[in-house]
């Protein structure tokens, strides 16, 4: 029965480990173009675990900025995964132990909450040990082969490569979005927020970690208000 | 080196901490309707936010990045994996930099 949590959480990940391939490529490219050596960007890509925050740290490390500073805006683009991990613990089997927490919690990123926030019904910890262990792999040789192939790729695919990451986020919501249209309303009243945050001068004090959390908070606190779920058990149920 | 070394780790734990912690001290069951169907909209407005403008600038060229955006969209549509999708995008703003 374990056995099969975990196979089966591990061909839901496939799809998001091959989605991270490409991405992680770029971040092994960068990475070592900007001088960092091999051994550590593959140790980046293994300990962050996550896209938009160590690309944001490694930018600022080779900008010589201070360990402070490096810290808070990694910081600031990751607390959406609190939101992400508070919506987990409620999905989560009550019975996983704490130290396999510790573990899950490792995993937590964009894509790996969002296919296992869709599944229905409880998660098991081998379930999610399945799920997270293709895209850890993925992620982590992703920025291998990055690194080590580095300057031999051609500026205009290592470009193109740079958009793999906002695609995987379109395959993820656009399925659900178009069944349900207050899932539909949430995504466009979230973007045009951001939009704003980012757009409009008075709030360019905001940066983007923040303008995330704030977009997210907004829409999605409106959304419960305006199209309220029918009932607990089946969270596909929404108002349609 | 060392001190790239120190950032990275710095930059572990506060990815870790906040992934971890509502999962290893949150054990109750929230029971507010409310707090439940905002927490089951999260995802989506997290990606919308996330992709959402910033797909434009991420390949350095605004209009390929626009066919790309097009062309995941499409394939999202009619929906294809995550693979397909991102792979789409990739190969559609490659061949149109060469036009823009």
């Amino acid at each position: 029965m374990k056995q099969n949590h975990f196979k089966y959480g591990f061909r839901r990940g496939i799809p998001i480990a091959l989605g991270y391939i490409p991405v992680s490529f770029t971040f092994g490219l960068m990475a070592v173009n900007g001088g960092l050596p091999v051994w550590l960007a593959i140790f980046i890509s293994a300990t962050n675990l996550t896209s938009a925050g160590q690309f944001a740290g490694t930018n600022l490390i080779f900008a010589s900025a201070g360990y402070f500073e490096i810290a808070l805006t990694t910081f600031i683009i990751n607390i959406r995964y609190m939101l992400m991990s508070l919506s987990l613990s409620q999905k989560i089997d009550g019975s996983v132990t704490l130290l396999k927490r510790l573990f899950i919690g490792f995993g937590v990123t964009d894509e790996i909450f969002s296919v296992a926030s869709m599944e229905t019904g409880k998660l098991s910890a081998s379930y999610m040990f399945g799920l997270i262990s293709g895209p850890f792999a993925g992620w982590t040789l992703g920025t291998a082969a990055g690194a080590l192939i580095c300057s031999a790729l051609p500026e205009a695919l290592s470009n193109a490569m740079g958009i793999a990451l906002y695609g995987m986020f379109i395959a993820i919501i656009i399925p659900p979005a178009r069944k349900s249209k207050s899932v539909l309303c949430i995504v466009l009243f979230a973007i045009v927020i951001n939009c704003l945050l980012k757009y409009a001068p008075i709030f360019s004090f905001i940066s983007a970690g923040f303008r995330v959390i704030i977009s997210t908070i907004t829409a999605a606190g409106v959304g419960a208000v305006l199209f309220p779920m029918k009932e607990e058990s089946d969270a596909k149920e929404v108002a349609k | 080196m060392t001190k790239a070394f120190i950032a990275v780790i710095l930059m572990a734990l506060v990815t870790y901490i906040p992934r971890v912690l509502p999962l290893a001290v949150f054990r109750k069951e929230i029971r507010s309707p409310y707090i439940k169907t905002f927490l089951y909209y999260v995802p989506y407005a997290v990606l919308g936010a996330l992709t959402f403008p910033d797909i434009f600038s991420s390949t350095g060229n605004l209009y390929p990045a626009i066919c790309g955006t097009g062309i995941a969209l499409l394939l999202a549509y009619f929906e294809r994996s995550l693979v397909v999708v991102a792979l789409g995008a990739i190969l559609t703003v490659f061949l149109t930099s060469f036009l823009f």
